[in-house]
């Protein structure tokens, strides 16, 4: 590995001189993701890379994921430094935490960490796992995200979820008093929830999570889940368009009121408790992935590559002992292609794209990029607003917003820039 | 030259499914005009779509050699004829070229309508027929009760009505003999002026245009010139031969005979159905009865979905008429479509044909505009004219008289059906003009507009009678009528692609139709889009589409963008099936599924 591209350890000077050639980086943040791909049992609704197996060789895995994030880093020519890393699964809280210690220890080794520096850890809020809450915390994590996902345990049945309801409410405890940030998932739009039922789960939720961070997602019918098979057979059916939206417009209203407001379609938190690392995908940021299955978005010499890791466990971990990489593809991403990719990510946020980040990314401007006519209609229609800070969907477009993307995406003129 | 005594010429005249192209193909196996390896199912229909939709588009003929029962040795012609009601003309011209007929009938379907249409137009033809009851190899094949049918429907002697079944071969040989036996045999004067008949022609890559001939009088050889009477022009012949049913060059061709001809013909536009070949250098006077140049009935505009393909679409027709010369088309360009053609054809069935082909061989997605029928226009001012295309219907105050075609429809029901298809007539402003009773099956003749009937008439009646209906028709006459031109319009703009001339009194019912259709045709966008059918500028029918309320993908994904990526190709594919029309997205199949109304 050449030198030259090696940062620092923490602490060194040379990296806060590094930090202010992070360039335009450092709007949008630069964060690594590292994928654990283990349950202890597969959640039927779950599409997620996730897998079960008996046993996994837990230091074996440390040393790829290790590996993994130093060869990440020897493709920088610049040093740039993390703003975020993220956790996620599978079942990140399944790792030990010297694991999590091993992999932040070589991620700040090799890139840096930014002195207010987000680590989030998916955890799943059984008992068990909660007794490993403060360990994680001493390794380096300093948020926590869990996988709620109802607050009655008949929905958790329904949902596969191992852990009770009460095991949730302790975990939610433990969490916040472990770490200053924190947040909980839940799924609505369950079959059969009403929207008095969810109003009143809601409710609770907002008063658990203290001002925090929720992430509130609709239940969603994925092929190649059990839940697939199971509205094929008839199971049972999910909530029609019309209920979907209702349940969502009643989200949207009681979060706020709560102080809790949407910062994306199905993320809500208190002031500067929005997740800094998703804050980064949806801006368009860079990001480095490892772990099974994991992507990236990297930016060399001027260009946006996608990458994705090895999906399979067993076949990263031996392409990572053997090659030193997991890298299954890079791809360089065309200027259209990337300027779809940030109205697909950058519209979900309830601040839309901001001006200044879209003239950074493109060296245009939001003005220059789309066809007037649409947007103007668009506008008309009370579903996307244009100004001096950003494009962003009005609450109503982001109810449609896959209908709006593709209306934007339509619009685009043809590029002219260099 | 064969001795025209020795020469028999024949058609098939039968109701689709009642075993045409499977006697046929035993009587050539029969022959020895292919080894059994070569041939496969319904030899003659060469086209695919021919052979899928079982439905002959062009005329084709094999020669058969038979030794007699007598010893003798005889040719048999066997004459080929398109098969559908929109190719009337053509069938007339090919039966033209025959002294006689097989009234084949299906010995346990017995009568249908297109038997009684074929058959009727034989007798026109005056031909001697013999009649056959086929598939009498089924168990439900009631031959005595069919023959009598016959008789009593047709109108003709069945009383040695030959039971056959062409699957297995029994009574095929009886049927050839049958031929000879009472067949007259062809006339004609070898000494004479040529004088040959043109049944029909196509196109062929290497060969250019193969025409298909008929001689009544003289002899056609290579190497002459020959004139077309009609055409006008004249060219040596390259190649004299006949088909059995592979192509066999031969010498000349003399009185009574079939046979093809090519002589470095370009175009099959020059060579019409109907027309009479002569010796150029000694024409006869007198060229044979029946000609009219083909006439299209049917017109439609043909557009690429992607712009782009207009000159593909363009060199697609050309070539497809290269082949059809029953088609026509010429630029058109529409507000909303871009540039396209409006195209005429025989028929809605013809219209499906070039359709399918132009998307099945080339490649095209295409979006074809309500079909419309000719109009006859007389303004205050200025001679009369044809309309051939909605949009340019004139101000309706200056128009002084408008007329429509209409046709004369033979409609066979069976008795329990009868009611639904009265009022279907009815509906679509019918006159009876006889009803009689063949057994349990009523034949329904009425007096039809024509623009009634290719707005979805053949589906509904064979969704009213469950199938069990049959239909025939032809033109008419034209009949003065009070019609105007109606237009819809999607998001308060005016989809010409749409418009089309109705009947005062159907108006509203047909554009109340229209508008519930479209509104189950284009996808719910993300606002709301009145649609709305309009005389004029009043307001007949309305309905709204209302805006979707939720389409939003819920889950985040880490970094993973693939989703939202294949989502927005998805959206994006799908985006070029359909057209844009102002701010609204209408997919292709919304311009023809608005004719087919279903459920009125």
């Amino acid at each position: 590995m050449p030198s030259a591209t090696v940062p620092t350890p923490s602490g060194n000077l040379s990296k806060t001189a590094s930090a202010d050639s992070r360039g335009d980086q450092s709007a949008r943040g630069f964060g690594l993701y590292v994928h654990w791909p283990f349950c202890v049992s597969k959640c039927p609704y779950c599409d997620f890379n996730s897998h079960v197996r008996d046993t996994v060789d837990e230091d074996r895995w440390c040393a790829a994921l290790v590996e993994s994030v130093r060869d990440a880093a020897s493709v920088e020519t610049e040093a740039k430094i993390l703003s975020s890393i993220f956790f996620g699964g599978g079942t990140p809280s399944l790792m030990a935490p010297e694991t999590v210690a091993s992999i932040l220890n070589a991620a700040e080794r090799h890139f840096g960490f930014a002195p207010d520096i987000e680590i989030t850890l998916e955890a799943n809020p059984n008992s068990v796992e909660a007794e490993k809450f403060q360990d994680y915390r001493e390794a380096g994590i300093n948020r926590l995200s869990l996988g709620v996902q109802a607050l009655n345990d008949e929905a958790l049945a329904f949902l596969g979820r191992a852990h009770s309801a009460k095991e949730a409410l302790n975990a939610i405890e433990t969490a916040q008093k472990i770490f200053a940030r924190s947040s909980f998932d839940l799924i609505y739009a369950r079959p059969g929830q009403t929207l008095n039922a969810w109003g009143s789960e809601l409710g609770k939720a907002l008063n658990l999570a203290n001002g925090r961070h929720l992430s509130l997602y609709q239940l969603t019918i994925e092929r190649g889940t059990r839940f697939f098979e199971a509205v094929n057979r008839g199971d049972f059916q999910v909530a029609d368009e019309d209920l979907g939206a209702d349940l969502y417009d009643l989200t949207q209203n009681m979060c706020a009121a709560a102080g809790l407001p949407a910062y994306e379609i199905s993320n809500h938190a208190g002031p500067d408790d929005a997740s800094r690392h998703n804050l980064t995908y949806w801006r368009y940021g860079e990001y480095v992935g490892v772990g099974p299955g994991a992507h990236g978005r990297r930016r060399e010499a001027g260009e946006v590559f996608a990458t994705a890791e090895v999906r399979s466990p067993e076949r990263w971990l031996a392409q990572i002992e053997q090659d030193g990489n997991g890298l299954a593809e890079k791809t360089r991403v065309s200027r259209a292609a990337q300027i779809e990719e940030i109205l697909m990510m950058g519209l979900r946020l309830s601040d839309g794209i901001r001006a200044a980040d879209f003239v950074e990314l493109t060296n245009m401007t939001l003005e220059n990029a789309f066809a007037a006519e649409t947007i103007a209609h668009l506008t008309e229609q009370n579903l996307l607003a244009l100004d001096d800070a950003g494009m962003r969907a009005t609450p109503s477009g982001r109810l449609v917003l896959n209908s709006l993307i593709a209306s934007v995406a339509e619009a685009m003129t043809p590029n002219e820039a260099p | 030259m064969t001795k025209p005594s020795h020469i028999r010429n024949f058609a098939i005249v039968a109701h689709i499914d009642h075993g045409k192209s499977t006697l046929a193909d035993r009587m050539i196996e029969f022959c020895g005009g292919l080894e059994k390896r070569e041939m496969k199912e319904q030899v003659l229909d060469s086209m695919d779509i021919e052979r899928e939709r079982g439905i002959t588009i062009k005329a084709q003929t094999v020669r058969l050699s038979y030794t007699a029962k007598n010893g003798e040795d005889c040719i048999l012609n066997l004459m080929d004829t398109p098969g559908h009601v929109d190719f009337a003309y053509e069938v007339s011209r090919s039966l033209a070229a025959c002294e006689g007929s097989i009234l084949l009938v299906d010995a346990s379907q017995g009568v249908e309508a297109q038997t009684l249409a074929n058959a009727y137009q034989s007798i026109d033809a005056d031909h001697e027929m013999v009649v056959v009851l086929n598939k009498i190899d089924l168990p439900a094949a009631e031959p005595e009760r069919i023959r009598a049918q016959i008789e009593d429907v047709v109108g003709i002697d069945a009383s040695d009505a030959i039971p056959i079944s062409a699957k297995t071969g029994e009574g095929v040989v009886d049927v050839l003999e049958a031929l000879i036996e009472r067949l007259p045999a062809p006339g004609g004067d070898a000494d004479a002026p040529l004088r040959a008949m043109l049944v029909d022609s196509w196109y062929d890559p290497y060969l250019g245009v193969v025409i298909l001939v008929r001689v009544r009088d003289g002899v056609i050889k290579k190497g002459m010139k020959m004139r077309m009477v009609a055409a006008g022009t004249s060219h040596p012949v390259e190649r004299v031969g006949i088909f059995k049913p592979k192509p066999d060059q031969i010498d000349q061709l003399g009185p009574g005979e079939i046979g093809f001809v090519t002589a470095g013909i370009k175009e099959v536009a020059e060579t019409q159905v109907g027309d009479t070949l002569t010796d150029d250098s000694r024409p006869t006077t007198d060229p044979l009865p029946g000609f009219r140049p083909s006439v299209p009935v049917v017109f439609c505009g043909l557009f690429a979905v992607d712009a782009n393909d207009f000159e593909e679409l363009r060199e697609s027709l050309v070539r497809l008429r290269l082949n059809d010369s029953s088609f026509q088309f010429e630029p058109e360009s529409s507000p909303a479509l871009g540039y396209g053609f409006r195209c005429g054809f025989l028929g809605l069935l013809h219209l499906e044909i070039i359709q399918e082909r132009l998307e099945r061989e080339f490649n095209l997605n295409l979006i074809t505009t309500a079909p419309s029928v000719v109009y006859r226009i007389a303004l205050n001012t200025g001679p009369e004219y044809e309309l051939h295309n909605p949009v340019d219907y004139p101000d309706p105050t200056q128009i002084k008289r408008i007329e429509e075609p209409w046709i004369r429809a033979t409609v066979m029901v069976p008795d329990e059906y009868l009611g639904s298809v009265l009022k279907l007539c009815e509906d679509r402003r019918g006159i009876q003009l006889d009803l009689t009773y063949a057994g349990n099956r009523a034949v329904v003749v009425y007096r039809l507009p024509l623009n009634e009937v290719v707005f979805d008439f053949y589906d509904r009646l064979k969704s009213v009678s469950r199938g069990y209906a049959s239909f025939d028709y032809h033109i008419d006459g034209y009949e003065e009528g009070d019609l105007v031109k109606m237009s819809i319009l999607v998001n308060g703009d005016t989809v010409d692609a749409l418009s089309l001339v109705v009947h005062r009194g159907r108006a509203e019912s047909r554009g109340r139709a229209i508008c519930e259709r479209l509104k189950e045709l284009i996808p719910r966008h993300m606002f709301k889009i009145p649609l709305q059918a309009a005389i004029g500028g009043k307001v007949i029918a309305r309905q709204t589409i209302s805006a979707m309320r939720k389409d939003v993908l819920a889950k985040c994904y880490g970094g993973d963008l693939s989703r939202k990526r294949k989502l927005l190709d998805k959206q994006k594919k799908g985006k070029k099936k359909m057209r844009t029309f102002g701010k609204v997205a209408i997919p292709q199949e919304a311009f023809i599924a608005v004719l087919k109304l279903g459920h009125e």
